[in-house]
């Protein structure tokens, strides 16, 4: 068994709070960005933080943290391009190993610690990505999802909900903003079969921390989907972050979850277990959609009630397969 | 940008690695509204420590190390987001329009 | 001391995967394309036999075949891959990053023709397409000298000084699959002892601190490679590099010749190869294997008492320009001869280099002429060589005009 049930650890904030700070302040992230406060929690997750490598993929976190000569990161660190951070870190995990073998290396091996974002996970990266679950190198890749090309501008991506306005996919006359559905991206990477996937939320921090520590301690590859909510790309005012993304995981637009890869098992976490207990705690899409500037087209200048409802039916047919899949039906 | 004297290409490490850490460049001025904590309404529960995307909120420890004593905004990097304030479950953090 | 070696009947690619064996790099990611595929096949042998402690990585790409280099190599290994054509062209964006991160990489080239349309034969497009991608490159003439050149590679590449990847070029097919008799060490441990047991990662100076230039988590202060620099700091990482590059021609000679001293085999100065060049009114400039065939042809002549010289460049970048004006100087006829597409320019880029070179001579050759040859695998047999040199004597002696550039071996 892999997965949080396994993790002989009950984390508190104060023990979170006295660990200390491998992402460093004066970064230049926007503000009420939430990738700070994923990378923040994946960092005082791992079991050993000081013998951890970090590779990231091009994009916001990347170009935010390491404006020349300044630096955020209190670890080593490495970005090589925007489509190949698993690829580079396929290499600095095979590089230790053989370092190992011939005795210039020490001791355990490295954490491999990969954040990459939307663009560079579900689109540009995704191949590189898969190749190297498939090759079963032992590293954590920490998908921080914002929904959209941020550090470009706000273009859509396959992980762009459905109906969202980005810049490529305006709200126009026409077309409503993005007209597909978002890509099932945990799925893809649970048909590797070898890899732990988890789906966190920083909102529910105790159950986020817990999976980067089921990842660490699973002997191969860990997939880790957290929503990150964008204020300048979603169009809400920064103070509303964690409310959004708690209502993220509370509407099942991105439950919480986690698939077992020796058990095959898929297995629903905290509030979206509770959820799945108590179906009426599900909430409405709506509260979710109507605090963000990227769906004001479904509201204003008049309510499209059949686009929200069409949201609607699709997230609970996603909920229901997902229930499925973790035996509730 | 650098923010800081423009050096030479042979008074640089090479390879492009970077040569200070990023709590030299203070963010604090990117704020329009600082958080203002009401220490007695604050219980300590940590919520804004572990929200904060800024690493801008600073916990004072007892003296045995066990239990926050008092936690503080650190001016020199909060951008004012404002998800402390709305986090708080005690409504103890004000947002203030910044006067500079 | 010249050290024992046997002789093994080797391909060129066999070749490098023999010093590959003999070097041991930590790390090896590639992924196959013809003609570069007997590299790793034959090192993938010896990573199953347990001949090596390598870690062979079996990418899905090219592209991820350089990623990965960059990974390991930052982490203080060293790394070395294979490719040629289309593959060479899907790692491009990377060799860039490579060079920038100062990764000594090495990457072996079995060069052939770029898709469209797709051809798996040599010319010298690929590697051309990434002159100035900020690596050192080195063109070899056969398999003996891929097997040689892939040992002094790595010597180069980590020179302290140096820190910048390398390319070995090897004609693909007619080096890569061609055999021969292969000089390889009888002892590993002589090529160890050549270019180190493991990688020397270099030291930085880092907040007052003496720092791994690498991954290392148990550096004083942790290394952030890779970052964004804007327009106020991009410029002065270049003028590093080309700093760096500067340094090159001086190293390449000096592990040529301290490689002179452990195996009893030198390439010219490291940088050229000269071949009678010093008493001749014509000299053919060309690079890989089609030298061999050139000095076939010219023996001949020279027998005849035709003063014909051939002048290898085996080092292509940097450009060996110094030894060029030294070798060229005062010659009645230079013909460059290169294997690469030239669309839409004056000639292709050997010759272009050349000239560049001997224009800032007071005493220019006479006539520089641009020889197209080879493109797709086209041959380049004696007979063609025969009619060019034909060509170059007449236009010696005035009897035909000199041109800019001509295509050898195209039906016209």
């Amino acid at each position: 068994m892999v997965g949080v049930n396994e993790v002989k650890w009950t984390p508190t904030l104060i023990e979170l709070a006295r660990k200390p700070d491998y992402f460093l302040p004066g970064h230049r992230m926007c503000a009420g960005c939430a990738a700070p406060v994923i990378v923040k929690l994946t960092l005082k997750a791992l079991p050993d933080p000081d013998n951890v490598v970090v590779v990231n993929a091009t994009g916001c976190l990347e170009v935010a943290s390491t404006i020349y000569p300044y630096t955020s990161w209190k670890r080593p660190w490495i970005h090589n391009a925007f489509e190949n951070a698993a690829a580079t870190a396929s290499g600095v995990e095979a590089a230790f190993k053989a370092l190992k073998a011939k005795g210039v290396w020490k001791g355990d091996l490295p954490t491999v610690v990969v954040f990459g974002g939307d663009g560079g996970t579900y689109d540009i990266g995704l191949q590189s990505l898969s190749g190297a679950l498939e090759r079963g190198h032992k590293l954590i890749y920490v998908l921080y999802d914002n929904e959209a090309y941020m550090n470009t501008g706000i273009q859509r991506c396959s992980s762009t909900p459905q109906y969202a306005a980005t810049t490529t996919t305006p709200a126009g006359r026409v077309i409503p903003g993005k007209p597909e559905w978002k890509k099932p991206i945990g799925f893809i990477v649970a048909a590797h079969h070898n890899v732990y996937v988890a789906t966190v939320n920083p909102y529910f921090w105790a159950d986020f921390v817990k999976k980067i520590r089921a990842a660490a301690e699973y002997e191969g590859p860990a997939f880790i989907h957290a929503i990150s909510v964008c204020p300048r790309g979603w169009r809400h005012e920064s103070k509303l972050t964690m409310t959004i993304s708690r209502l993220a995981t509370e509407t099942c637009l991105h439950p919480l979850w986690e698939f077992d890869p020796e058990t095959r098992e898929y297995r629903i976490t905290d509030r979206s277990l509770y959820i799945a207990k108590h179906p009426d705690k599900k909430v409405p899409v709506e509260e979710y959609l109507k605090l963000q500037g990227r769906f004001r087209h479904l509201f204003k200048p008049v309510r499209r009630d059949h686009l929200i409802k069409e949201i609607q039916e699709k997230v609970d047919k996603e909920w229901e397969y997902l229930l499925r899949l973790a035996g509730f039906k | 940008m650098s923010g800081a004297e423009l050096r030479k290409w042979n008074e640089v490490p090479i390879a492009g690695v970077p040569w200070k850490f990023s709590t030299e460049y203070k963010t604090g001025d990117w704020r329009s509204e600082r958080p203002v904590i009401d220490h007695g309404k604050c219980t300590k529960c940590l919520f804004c420590y572990i929200y904060c995307p800024e690493m801008a909120i600073k916990v004072h420890w007892t003296s045995d190390g066990s239990k926050p004593e008092k936690v503080e905004v650190d001016y020199n990097f909060c951008k004012g987001c404002g998800i402390c304030a709305n986090v708080c479950p005690m409504k103890a953090i004000n947002m203030e329009l910044e006067r500079r | 001391m010249v050290a024992e070696q046997v002789e093994m009947l080797l391909n060129g690619d066999f070749a490098v995967a023999w010093a590959w064996k003999h070097v041991e790099p930590d790390v090896v990611a590639a992924f196959p394309i013809t003609p570069q595929t007997l590299i790793v096949e034959k090192f993938s042998e010896f990573v199953a036999n347990g001949e090596v402690r390598t870690q062979f990585v079996s990418v899905e790409s090219e592209h991820s075949a350089i990623s990965a280099m960059v990974g390991a190599a930052a982490a203080g290994a060293r790394a070395a891959t294979a490719t040629a054509a289309n593959g060479l062209q899907l790692m491009h964006e990377i060799l860039y990053i490579v060079s920038s991160m100062r990764l000594p990489v090495m990457l072996g080239v079995a060069n052939r023709a770029v898709s469209g349309p797709i051809n798996i034969h040599c010319d010298h497009t690929d590697a051309m397409g990434q002159r100035d991608a900020g690596w050192i490159m080195i063109f070899t003439e056969d398999a003996q000298e891929a097997y040689d050149t892939t040992i002094q590679a790595f010597k180069i590449a980590e020179n302290p000084e140096i820190l910048l990847p390398i390319m070995v070029n090897l004609d693909g097919f007619l080096i890569s699959h061609t055999a021969m008799n292969v000089k390889v060490f009888k002892d590993p441990k002589v090529v160890k002892d050549f270019v180190g047991e493991t990688r020397p990662v270099p030291k930085i100076k880092l907040m007052g601190e003496e720092v791994e230039l690498s991954l290392n988590p148990r550096n004083p202060i942790p290394v952030t490679f890779g970052p964004f620099a804007y327009y106020d700091y991009y410029f002065e990482f270049k003028r590093q590099q080309i700093e760096a590059m500067k340094k090159v021609p001086d190293v390449v000679e000096r592990v040529n010749d301290e490689y002179y001293e452990i195996s009893g085999r030198k390439y010219g100065n490291g940088r050229v190869v000269p071949w009678n060049v010093d008493d001749a009114d014509i000299v053919a400039v060309v690079m890989g294997s089609a030298a061999g065939t050139m000095r076939y042809v010219a023996r001949k002549y020279r027998e005849r008492g035709v003063k014909i010289g051939i002048l290898r460049v085996r080092m292509f970048r940097p450009f060996p320009w110094r030894d060029l004006q030294e070798l060229l100087r005062g010659k009645e006829v230079v013909a460059v001869f290169d294997r690469t597409q030239d669309q839409g320019v004056m000639g292709g880029p050997l010759f272009l280099e050349t000239l560049a070179a001997l224009y800032y001579l007071d005493d220019r050759p006479r006539n520089v002429v641009n020889y197209v040859f080879g493109l797709g695998g086209r041959d380049f047999p004696p007979e063609l060589v025969e009619k060019v040199f034909d060509e170059l004597i007449r236009i010696k002696d005035g009897k035909e005009k000199p041109f800019v550039k001509k295509y050898v071996g195209v039906r016209e």
